[in-house]
């Protein structure tokens, strides 16, 4: 069956060569009091073929700062790899955790300097002392957007009314984690290149907690 | 037949005296390409690849047919390479790249045992590949299955040739992968016995070597134990034996000649003469 719809290229998989793994994807961050939760789904694609359908796209940059990746796979890999040993090396030579500004712009200084060369789109979240919850975006191009919320990826577009019209300041750990969750499920349910699991990690000054459900809020089947 | 040949006494073509400009037209085809893919294609091994985490250890399987586009270049080739002595990795895409890269990888992990004085670890191997492969962003086509046992347990890899990896349970790559994943979605378990485990990378290779083109012939297998022996199985299953097909062919007896046939009249032995260069003495060193 072919429609309009689905000869379009997505933003993202217009960059991508031929063959390369993208993360398709819906990527989330909502703050809540004292902290950030920050959501993925668990779609990896080549094409039309789900290459991995658990996969992780929520990385760890340090204690507390986690990074959500989408567009190439091996792009995002490469520089999330990249922004870890910089921040490992910033806490030895600062003796203090590194700041989720300091993470966010070093891996803008990557992005932008090699764009011609790079298809990834991230969302860089955490805690630190200094600014407590703190999400920043960084696009296609390079651009860097310190911001409330944050989402991205080629499902983040059927969700904008969603997530407009359910924001809340200051919500708890649970409530952002149930929007969290309610928002990526109708991603999901919308775009073909986003499915799989639900992730989510709850980032705060006392420490992480990584969660996952199969178990989507809203969809066309429950198993 | 190339222009200005002759024929001969004998019916055979003798080259003509002088240039032979016979590969001109051929070039002249390979350029009207015009910067798009060259028409000269590196073998690639199509395949089936797969594998999976069990109880005791992991099981990697693969196919064994290797092509030229769609001829079958080597009929019993061998896709599962050593890494080391806890490791072995399927490579599925270019033939050439697969056996480089994991031969590099694997003379890289040996010098590093030496430096460490300790076993190799498999997110070594996997680090190590996926650097040089997203160096040369995704122009070595080499997609991987790289499947090991180390101190922290058994596991499974997937290499992308563009650079990208996954760590999972159990993963199919190649030509063949949609039917071998058909078959792992639809019978896999977790903490499966080694006979279990063994059977299911069976079918799914017979899945991909009956169902994709790409793939064929027989199916290796090769089994890492976690304490730390391998078990390789070359030709663990061959479902297309030719042998058979062959025999029921009656060939002409000319065929088969034993040594002895050809009588000898004369028999002459001349050993070579050694002649020392320009007839001088030998070097000496002082």
């Amino acid at each position: 069956m072919t429609t309009e719809v689905s000869m379009m290229h997505s933003a993202e998989s217009q960059n991508l060569k031929d063959g390369e793994v993208s993360t398709g994807t819906t990527i989330i961050a909502i703050p809540f009091q004292g902290g950030v939760v920050v959501g993925a789904d668990s779609r990896t694609s080549t094409g039309s073929y789900v290459a991995v359908r658990t996969s992780d796209k929520i990385a760890c940059l340090s204690d507390h700062i986690y990074a959500c990746r989408s567009g190439s796979a091996a792009d995002t890999q490469a520089l999330t790899d990249y922004i870890r040993y910089y921040l490992q090396q910033l806490k030895i030579e600062t003796g203090r955790p590194a700041r989720v500004k300091s993470a966010a712009h070093l891996l803008q200084k990557l992005v932008y300097q090699n764009k011609d060369n790079l298809s990834a789109g991230m969302i860089v979240a955490g805690w630190d002392p200094v600014e407590g919850p703190a999400i920043y975006s960084i696009a296609l191009g390079g651009t860097c957007l310190k911001v409330p919320f944050a989402f991205s990826g080629s499902g983040s577009l059927y969700i904008t009314g969603l997530l407009d019209s359910e924001f809340r300041e200051n919500m708890t750990k649970e409530e952002a984690r149930t929007l969290v969750k309610k928002a990526l499920a109708h991603a999901m349910a919308r775009d073909g290149s986003s499915g799989g699991i639900i992730r989510t990690v709850a980032i705060t000054a006392e420490g992480n907690d990584r969660d996952y459900t199969s178990q989507l809020p809203y969809g066309p089947v429950s198993y | 037949m190339t222009a200005g040949s002759q024929m001969n006494a004998n019916n055979l073509h003798e080259p003509a005296a002088g240039f032979d400009f016979s590969n001109y037209l051929r070039n002249q085809n390979l350029l009207q390409t015009d910067g798009a893919a060259p028409k000269l294609k590196a073998k690639k091994t199509g395949t089936t690849i797969v594998g999976t985490v069990y109880a005791g250890g992991v099981v990697l399987g693969a196919d064994t047919r290797a092509t030229n586009d769609t001829e079958v270049a080597e009929r019993n080739c061998e896709k599962i390479h050593y890494i080391a002595p806890n490791m072995y990795c399927c490579g599925a895409g270019t033939a050439a790249d697969t056996e480089n890269t994991t031969a590099l990888i694997s003379r890289q992990l040996e010098l590093l045992r030496m430096d460490t004085a300790r076993p190799s670890r498999l997110v070594t191997a996997v680090t190590l590949l996926k650097r040089m492969l997203f160096r040369y962003q995704g122009h070595v086509s080499a997609a991987l299955v790289l499947g090991g046992c180390d101190l922290q347990g058994p596991h499974i890899y997937q290499i992308y040739p563009h650079g990208s990896t996954a760590k999972l349970p159990y993963t199919s790559m190649g030509s063949g992968s949609l039917a071998a994943m058909a078959v792992l979605e639809s019978s896999w378990q977790e903490n499966m016995t080694e006979d279990m485990a063994v059977q299911l990378v069976q079918r799914a290779i017979g899945a991909g070597i009956f169902n994709d083109l790409g793939s064929g012939s027989n199916c290796d297998i090769c089994i890492i134990k976690t304490d730390g022996t391998v078990d390789y199985r070359r030709n663990a299953v061959k479902p297309n034996e030719l042998a058979p097909l062959r025999a029921q062919v009656q060939r002409s007896g000319r065929l088969n000649m034993r040594p002895g046939l050809t009588p000898i009249i004369k028999s002459e032995f001349k050993p070579h003469p050694v002649v020392a260069a320009g007839g001088e003495t030998a070097m000496e060193v002082e």
